[in-house]
C-alpha cells in the first residue's frame, strides 16, 4: 500500500517537473535570449499589422489624445472605397509591372554576377565593393544621379540620340515604371550578389570537378551545378525582392516626383502615404495595405512552392 | 511544441488586445483659454523667419519672466504638415506654430488638435480688425477661426529682363498681360533660343503644385473665386477652361517643359519666367528681373488682378496647457510693430488691411516689394475643410493628364475633377 501510495504521490510530481520546463520549451534559456527580438517583432511588426487590420474595418482617423471620436465598425466599406478608385487599381497594376521586370532580372543578374565574382582572382575585393556601394548609398543621393542620367537632356538620351523616347524616360507613361524597375534592380543588386556569394561557398568543388570529368562546359556546369546548388538562396532572393518590391515608395516619390506621369508610376504604398498621411484617411490606406499584404503572401507562398522544391 | 505555439500565440493576441484597447480615445483637452504660464512655439526654418522668431521671443521673455516662451524651428520631416499632424496624434504639439498651411488645417481640426480662436473673448474681433474681410477665407464651415491669418506671399510673374532683351523684347513693358500676348512672348523667347523654357512651374504630381500654375491664373481670370465655394467646385466654368487651355497651349507648344528641372530653372536661365512670391526678391539677387501680375484672357489692370495667396498662418494646438499666454503672445507677435519687423526681416506680407499705408516707408524704401504689397489685398486661398488635400490631389491628377500631357479634352477632364471634388467636399 505504502509503495503504491508513494508511487501514486511521486508520479504527478515527476510529470509536473517534466511539464514545467516544457511550457517554455526544451531550452528555456534560448527563449530568454530570443526574447528581445521577439518583443521587437511583436511591437514593430505584429502589433502594427493587427492594428492596421482593425483600422481597415473601422471609420478611423488619427486624433489628438484628448479627442473623443466615434470609430464605428464599417465592414468592407473602406475596401470598397479604395478598390472602386481607378487610381488604386492602377497602382497595383503598376507594381505588378515592376515585379515582373524587377524580380526575374534581380535573380538572373545577381546569380550570374555572383558566379562571375566568385571566380575572379584579381581585384576581388574591389569588384565586390563596387557592386555593393549602390546598395549602401542613400536612395536620395542615387536618385539624384539617375535624374541627371535619364532626364530629357541627360547622358542616356544623348547617347541614344534619335532613339531616345519622347517624352523622356521618367515622364513617359510607358517607360516610367520600367525605368524605376531598372533603377531598383541596379540599386539592390549588391545585396543579392552577397547572398549568392555566400551560397556559392557551400557548393562543393567536387561537383564541378565531377561535371568537368563528365565533359560539361562552363554553361552546363552553371545550370547543372551552380543553379541547383544555390536554390535556397534563390528562394530567399525571390521572397525578399518581391516583398521589398511590393513596398516600393521612395523611387516613385523621388524619381518620378509623386508617381508621375499621370499616376503611371504610382505604387500602392505611395497611395497609402497620400491617402493615409497627406489626406487623412488612414482607414482607406489600411485597406489597401491589408490587400497588399495578402497578395504578397500569396505570391511568396507560390514562389516557395514552385521554386523552393523540398527545401 | 503545440503548447509553446499556443503560448506565443496567446502573447501575440494579448499584445494586440492591449493595443486595440488603447485605441479608443477619451477625455478632453487639458488646456484652458485663460491659463497663463510658459509655452513652446515652433516657427519656420528659413533663415529670415528664424531670426524674426528669435527676436520676437526674446522681446516677449524680457517683459514676461513668468510666462516664458521657448521657440524652436519646426522639427525636420518630409513636410511641416506631416510633423505637425504627427505631433497632434502624439499629444506633444507646441502651443503655437507659425507656419501652418491652410490646406492642412481642416484635417487637424477634425483630429481635435486645434484650438478655436473665436472662443477667446476678443478672438474674432482681433483677427478681423487686423485682416479685415480677407480673414473670411480662413473661417471653417461653421464660421470659426481655427487658424490665425498671418502672412501671405501673393504670387506674380517674375521675368528675366536680360533674356527678354536678348530675344528682342521690351524688357521694361513686357507683353504679358493677356493669354495671347503671354503665349506670343513665350514663343519668341523659345524660338530665339534665349532659354529652353519660357516658364517652368513644377509639372509634377504633388497636390500643392496646382497653386503655382492653375490657381493664380484662375483666381485672376475669375476675379477672386476660390476653387470650391459653398461645397461646390467653381473651376469648371469658362474662367477655369480658359486658364487650363492657356497652360495646355504652353505645354503643347513646348514653351513650358513637362519635366521637372533639377535646380532653380529661373536662376539658372533655363526658364525666362517664373511664378513666385515676394520671397523671390531676396533669392534672385543675381538675376535682373522684373515683375508683373499673372495674365488673364483679356488682360486685367494690375490693381484689379487677384492671385493665389500662398499664405501661412498661425495655429494654436489643444495640447497647449497655457492657452491664455499663447493667445497673448500671438497678439504680441502680430502687433503693428512686430508685423513691421516681420516685413523688414522676411519680405513676406503680414495679412493686414492697412499694409500699404501702415508700412508706407518700408515700401517706398523697398520698391521691389511694392507690387507684392499691393497684390496682398487681392488674394485667394485654398478651400477649407478636412478633405482639402484630397480635393487638390484630384484636381492635380486631372490637370496632369489633360493639361501637362495633353490627353483627352480639358473641359471633360475639369468637369470630371469637379464631380470628384464635390463628392469629397460633401464628406465630413
Amino acid at each position: 500500500m505504502t509503495t503504491t501510495t508513494g508511487g501514486a504521490e511521486t508520479a504527478p510530481s515527476t510529470i509536473a517537473k517534466r511539464r514545467g520546463p516544457r511550457i517554455l520549451g526544451k531550452h528555456p534559456l534560448g527563449l530568454l535570449f530570443s526574447a528581445p527580438y521577439l518583443v521587437f517583432v511583436l511591437v514593430v511588426f505584429a502589433y502594427p499589422l493587427v492594428y492596421a487590420v482593425y483600422i481597415a474595418f473601422h471609420d478611423y482617423f488619427f486624433t489628438a489624445p484628448g479627442a473623443v471620436v466615434d470609430r464605428p465598425f464599417v465592414g468592407l466599406a473602406n475596401f470598397v472605397d479604395a478598390f472602386t478608385d481607378p487610381d488604386v487599381i492602377r497602382s497595383f497594376g503598376n507594381v505588378g509591372i515592376f515585379l515582373i521586370i524587377n524580380v526575374p532580372l534581380t535573380v538572373v543578374l545577381s546569380i550570374v554576377l555572383a558566379s562571375g565574382l566568385n571566380k575572379v582572382t584579381h581585384l576581388k575585393a574591389f569588384y565586390r565593393v563596387a557592386y555593393y556601394i549602390p546598395y549602401l548609398t542613400a536612395s536620395v543621393a542615387v536618385v539624384a544621379v539617375w535624374l541627371f542620367l535619364f532626364n530629357g537632356s541627360g547622358l542616356v538620351n544623348q547617347i541614344l540620340g534619335p532613339l531616345a523616347p519622347s517624352p523622356s524616360w521618367l515622364i513617359n507613361s510607358h517607360w516610367a515604371m520600367p525605368s524605376i524597375a531598372l533603377f531598383v534592380t541596379w540599386k539592390q543588386m549588391g545585396f543579392y550578389i552577397l547572398l549568392y556569394l555566400a551560397a556559392l561557398q557551400n557548393v562543393p568543388n567536387e561537383l564541378y570537378e565531377a561535371a568537368s570529368t563528365d565533359g560539361a562546359g562552363a554553361i552546363r556546369k552553371f545550370f547543372s551545378v551552380t543553379v541547383p546548388g544555390v536554390r535556397p538562396a534563390t528562394v530567399l532572393v525571390l521572397l525578399v525582392s518581391t516583398v521589398t518590391g511590393a513596398n516600393l515608395f521612395t523611387e516613385p516619390y523621388l524619381l518620378t516626383n509623386g508617381g508621375g506621369p499621370n499616376g503611371a508610376s504610382t505604387s500602392p504604398v505611395l497611395l497609402m502615404y497620400q491617402k493615409g498621411i497627406e489626406q487623412g484617411h488612414p482607414d482607406e490606406a489600411s485597406a489597401i495595405g491589408v490587400v497588399l499584404v495578402v497578395l504578397v503572401l500569396v505570391i511568396a507562398l507560390l514562389q516557395n512552392r514552385f521554386a523552393g522544391g523540398k527545401d | 511544441m503545440q503548447r509553446r505555439t499556443k503560448f506565443i500565440g496567446a502573447a501575440v493576441v494579448a499584445a494586440a488586445m492591449i493595443g486595440l484597447t488603447a485605441c479608443s480615445g477619451g477625455g478632453s483637452s487639458s488646456g484652458s483659454l485663460t491659463a497663463k504660464g510658459p509655452i513652446k512655439i515652433w516657427y519656420s526654418n528659413n533663415e529670415q523667419e528664424v531670426a524674426w522668431g528669435k527676436a520676437t521671443v526674446a522681446a516677449w521673455n524680457k517683459d514676461h519672466p513668468d510666462e516664458k516662451v521657448t521657440g524652436q524651428e519646426i522639427p525636420a520631416g518630409k513636410t511641416s504638415e506631416e510633423v505637425i499632424g504627427a505631433s497632434i496624434t502624439a499629444g506633444n504639439s507646441p502651443c503655437l506654430v507659425y507656419n501652418t498651411a491652410p490646406s492642412a488645417v481642416g484635417q487637424w481640426v477634425k483630429q481635435g488638435g486645434m484650438v478655436d480662436l473665436s472662443k477667446f473673448s476678443d478672438g474674432a474681433k482681433y483677427i478681423e480688425a487686423r485682416s479685415g474681410s480677407q480673414a473670411d477665407q480662413y473661417k471653417d464651415a461653421d464660421g470659426e477661426y481655427y487658424q490665425f491669418p498671418w502672412k501671405s506671399n501673393p504670387v506674380m510673374i517674375f521675368y528675366n529682363k536680360d533674356l527678354f532683351k536678348k530675344a528682342g523684347l521690351d524688357a521694361d513693358n513686357p507683353k504679358l498681360s493677356t493669354y495671347a500676348d503671354f503665349t506670343a512672348t513665350a514663343k519668341t523667347l523659345v524660338d530665339k533660343g534665349v532659354a529652353p523654357n519660357a516658364i517652368l512651374p513644377a509639372p509634377t504630381s504633388e497636390f500643392f503644385q496646382m497653386s503655382f500654375d492653375f490657381y493664380p491664373l484662375y483666381a485672376a481670370e475669375s476675379g477672386g473665386t476660390q476653387l470650391v465655394k459653398d461645397g461646390k467646385s467653381t473651376f469648371n466654368d469658362q474662367a477655369g477652361y480658359d486658364a487650363a487651355n492657356f497652360w495646355r497651349t504652353l505645354y503643347a507648344d513646348k514653351l513650358a517643359g513637362q519635366e521637372k528641372y533639377q535646380g532653380d530653372a529661373f536662376a539658372d536661365g533655363k526658364a525666362a519666367m517664373a511664378i513666385v512670391g515676394p520671397w523671390a526678391v531676396s533669392v534672385y539677387k543675381d538675376v535682373n528681373w522684373g515683375s508683373v501680375p499673372v495674365p488673364t484672357k483679356n488682360g486685367t489692370a494690375a490693381d484689379k488682378t487677384y492671385t493665389f495667396s500662398d499664405a501661412k498662418n498661425v495655429g494654436m494646438f489643444t495640447a497647449c496647457q497655457n492657452q491664455g499666454t499663447a493667445w497673448d503672445f500671438l497678439k504680441f507677435s502680430t502687433s503693428t510693430g512686430n508685423d513691421q519687423k516681420f516685413l523688414e526681416t522676411t519680405g513676406q506680407m503680414p495679412m493686414r488691411t492697412d499694409l500699404a499705408t501702415t508700412y508706407a516707408d518700408y515700401f517706398s524704401k523697398n520698391p521691389s516689394y511694392k507690387l507684392f504689397g499691393d497684390q496682398a489685398s487681392r488674394t485667394v486661398e485654398v478651400p477649407s475643410g478636412p478633405n482639402t488635400v484630397a480635393e487638390m490631389q484630384a484636381f492635380r491628377d486631372a490637370w496632369s493628364d489633360s493639361v501637362i500631357f495633353g490627353k483627352g479634352d480639358v473641359k471633360t477632364s475639369l468637369d470630371d475633377a469637379a464631380t470628384k471634388i464635390d463628392q469629397l467636399a460633401a464628406e465630413k
